[in-house]
């Protein structure tokens, strides 16, 4: 009914005018803004969305970096009134590695699907010049996996587990000085990639006043390095005021604590000093209670629409263009993903088959040096052999040539005995018949 | 992997419902709807009457109004508002389907507009830059049945046959006032029968978890295909302003249920079944378009042993950096293999090298000895000559001495000596 009144009212007169606005803004030629007689009923659209939300639950990915010590734990329990699984670790981690835990939550019919990622060890290392290195590393695999699934041929994009993240907590330690280079190095290295809301860790060890000269430093110094923090969104009225005012409390400084105690007659969470109690949920005593309802009450739905629509979209821009794909320009053919994928692959076969053919040739060249290298080897082999049997010839020569010689003489020698011995034989018949002679002569 | 785990106190991300509704009303609603079925069954009166508005008027007439030859696909856009929910609205109409005396293929243009429609959000949704994505894909089909109180014509069972797979079709008894309830019982279940017998897949609702709209859920497909009336004149009957349409007998009420089925129609529509229909479009009949088009280019030139009739899973640059990892292993595969008979090859051949050296070697050391041995041999044969020769020259001097001797003793013997 009341609907009705208002639907009536708005028909005619502002309605035109904003219509043909956005008519003209939006969508451009064709489309023309028309009154309705009467209740027609989309405007459950909204409830039925939500409704459909609500079934497949939400998700959201939480991101807490900062060193060793600073309550990120603490601060995750505080922000969930629960108890997150974790030891709180120790100061001699050789790297950084991130931890991720996922938990269901429910609240009344809203179902939460919340993962909770630490670094840990963070700031530990001497050395602490590829500390950023790994936290990148994970949020761009966390993309990486999304957009494969996106790519696939079958793909189930509406029951997919998205686990990129929503939102990066930095924690800054305390100090009430200013930032420290690590934390600039790597809010730089992680503001195109993730919502970054900075907070001051453990304020509860800065006083008011040093708090106030914490804060405005650390915003000059991430503006002059050009690091790019989340801004709570100003563009939809409804929250445009509360946002743009949280905006100029940032970085917040929280407190973290899981501990009750007892003020006034009710259990808070708070801190117990000596000099006093530093209480949680009490806004003058720190920005605990902005932080989560901007983070959680307000701001989750855009956390993740950022991500989505700004982070992922980069990184998936970034990924396709390093594969070599790009779009057409404008004036030619509309782009289509069958050409492109055909030309891309067809690129990628050309080049397997260069690259097999390229080896081939090598081994063609090898095989061709070393047959070289053996023929010369052979040559050498027999050159070597020829002389040798040179060598046998000519010894060969000599040996016969002796032989010749020691046969001459030989025979000369025979021929020498021979004729001493007919010689001999002829005296000794003269000289045996003489004898005979005398021997006879004897006898007579 | 993930852990129930309990809340001990308010932390507020129940608020995201109302985070979403925010956030879903300034980005604005949008919703593709297409009419089918033969001229003169009320279409474009049933779409004035659904959105309480004259979307086809003087100014703009609806296309039963203009003349058309062959199956045109055309679209409107409107605007609309309604308690801060903004809808941009896009009826496509199909003016000339059914009307021809040889009909055969004309959903053929339909079937292309729609598919054309999946192939603008995959092209848009494939760029590398990617900005806002105009949804302009078809979400519900609303097909018009006529009247005859009879079954399915052929041409509506072709119809459905061949978009059931591409779009959510709803089939819709047209000008319903021309049956009695009865009529349209049997109708009905005439219509079901014949869409079960020839495996027509209509927009089903979805089950959900709540008893109270199964029920509803229930009543409604007691009901399938609706059976509706429109109207673009308001009546008044009983001193109510409605529409409807004036006979001489009565005034058939648009908006009454006994009457006809428009409220549901509208009711799930518009008013319940808006997004699901939407959804239904985008999860499944968007993705078994984009399915079978991408496996139609990843599988192009490959060999098909692998790929025959099984849609794989992965995407086309999974598929290309899989094909690229199999082929540099089979690139080092090949180069283990060609260095492996590279290496024998080489060998062999230093190994006969070797061998052919070896036995050059032994026949020279085989031809030096046999030297040195006829050698030795020549030497001792001289040595045994020169030793024969020393030995017979001394046996000469020798005998020469004693013939020398004998001879001096005969000379002497002979001078005087005699005895």
């Amino acid at each position: 009914m009341l609907s009705h009144i208002i639907a009536g009212c708005l028909r005619f007169s502002w309605w035109r005018a904003f219509a043909s606005g956005i008519q003209r803004k939006f969508f451009g030629e064709g489309v023309r803004a028309v009154p309705l007689a009467g209740h027609v009923g989309f405007d459950s659209m909204p409830d039925q969305l939500v409704n459909k939300s609500v079934n497949r639950g939400f998700c959201f990915n939480i991101l807490c970096v900062g060193e060793t010590g600073l309550g990120k734990s603490t601060l995750m329990d505080t922000l969930f009134n629960t108890k997150f699984e974790g030891e709180p670790t120790q100061h001699n981690q050789p790297g950084v590695t991130l931890k991720s835990n996922t938990y269901e939550l429910q609240e009344s019919n809203v179902r939460l699907k919340l993962t909770v990622v630490n670094t840990v060890g963070f700031g530990d290392q001497i050395n602490k010049e590829d500390s950023y290195k790994s936290i990148v590393e994970f949020i761009d695999t966390q993309f990486e996996a999304y957009l494969q699934e996106e790519l696939k041929i079958k793909r189930t994009l509406h029951s997919y587990h998205d686990t990129r993240i929503h939102a990066c907590l930095y924690f800054i330690a305390p100090t009430g000085h200013s930032l420290k280079s690590l934390d600039l190095v790597t809010m730089k290295k992680l503001d195109s990639k993730v919502n970054i809301v900075p907070i001051v860790a453990k304020s509860d060890a800065i006083s008011k006043s040093e708090l106030a000269k914490f804060k405005i430093k650390i915003t000059s110094e991430l503006v002059s390095n050009g690091v790019q923090i989340y801004q709570f969104p100003t563009d939809d009225e409804s929250v445009a005021e509360i946002n743009s005012t949280m905006n100029s409390h940032l970085p917040f400084a929280v407190v973290g604590s899981t501990e009750e105690v007892k003020i006034g007659n009710k259990m808070v969470k708070a801190r117990q000093y000596p000099w006093g109690t530093v209480q949680v949920e009490n806004e003058n005593h720190c920005d605990f209670v902005k932080l989560r309802e901007m983070l959680i009450r307000v701001n989750m739905e855009d956390l993740r629409e950022q991500t989505h629509t700004r982070h992922y979209e980069l990184y998936r821009r970034c990924k396709l263009e390093e594969m070599g794909f790009k779009d057409t320009d404008p004036d030619s053919k509309p782009f289509s993903l069958q050409e492109t994928y055909e030309a891309k692959r067809n690129e990628f076969m050309g080049e397997l088959q260069k690259k097999e053919e390229e080896m081939r040739q090598m081994f063609v060249q090898r095989v061709k040096e070393k047959e070289a290298e053996l023929k010369e080897a052979e040559k050498e082999l027999h050159e070597k052999f020829d002389r040798l049997k040179k060598l046998h010839q000519d010894e060969k020569k000599k040996l016969e040539e002796k032989k010749k010689s020691l046969d001459d003489e030989v025979n000369m020698f025979k021929q020498k005995k021979t004729a001493a011995e007919l010689l001999l034989n002829q005296a000794q018949q003269a000289g045996g018949s003489t004898t005979l002679k005398r021997d006879k002569e004897r006898k007579k | 992997m993930a852990q129930q785990k309990n809340l001990d106190g308010y932390v507020g991300f129940a608020s995201l419902p109302n985070q979403v509704y925010r956030k879903s009303v300034k980005r604005g609603f949008e919703f593709t709807l297409m009419v089918v079925g033969e001229s003169g069954l009320g279409k474009s009166t049933l779409i004035n009457s659904l959105f309480l508005t004259d979307l086809y008027s003087a100014e703009y007439p609806g296309p039963s109004h203009r003349i058309k030859k062959t199956v045109q696909v055309e679209q409107s856009k409107v605007l609309i508002k309604e308690g801060g929910v903004q809808l941009l609205l896009t009826i496509v109409d199909t003016p000339g389907f059914g009307d021809a005396v040889d009909n055969s293929n004309c959903w053929q243009p339909i079937i292309d507009h729609i598919d054309s429609k999946f192939e603008d959000y995959l092209n848009s949704e494939s760029r590398v830059n990617r900005r806002q994505m105009p949804d302009s894909r078809i979400h519900c089909c609303l097909y018009f049945i006529a009247p005859s109180g009879h079954g399915l014509k052929p041409l509506d069972i072709e119809f459905m046959k061949r978009l059931h797979e591409k779009v959510n079709v709803i089939p819709l008894i047209a000008k319903a006032d021309t049956l009695t309830p009865e009529e349209c019982q049997q109708f009905k279940k005439q219509i079901m029968r014949e869409i079960q017998e020839h495996k027509i897949k209509i927009y089903e609702f979805p089950e959900t978890d709540d008893e109270e709209e199964n029920r509803l859920v229930k009543k409604i497909k007691d009901k399938l295909p609706l059976a509706v009336v429109g109207s673009n004149t308001i009546i008044e009957v009983n001193s109510k302003r409605v529409r409807g349409r004036q006979y001489p007998w009565g005034v058939a009420e648009v908006e009454n249920s006994d009457h006809c089925d428009f409220t549901i129609l509208r009711d799930m529509l518009i008013r319940t079944h808006m997004q699901d229909l939407k959804d239904v479009t985008n999860n499944v009949h968007y993705e078994n378009y984009r399915s079978r088009k991408l496996a139609a280019v990843t599988y192009n030139g490959v060999d098909n042993n692998k790929a025959k009739g099984q849609l794989s899973t992965k995407s086309p640059l999974a598929q290309m950096e899989e094909e690229r990892r199999e082929h540099v292993a089979k690139m080092k595969k090949m180069e283990m293999e060609m260095e492996q008979v590279f290496e024998m090859k080489v060998k062999e051949k230093v190994q006969k090298l070797k061998d052919s050296e070896a036995e050059l070697q032994r026949r020279h050391e085989q031809m030096k000895k046999n030297l040195e041995a006829q050698h030795k041999e020549l030497e001792e044969k001289r040595r045994v000559f020169e030793e024969e020769r020393a030995n017979w020259e001394t046996q000469q001097r020798l005998e020469q001495q004693k013939l020398e001797a004998s001879r001096t003793l005969e000379k002497n013997k002979k001078k005087g000596k005699i005895f």
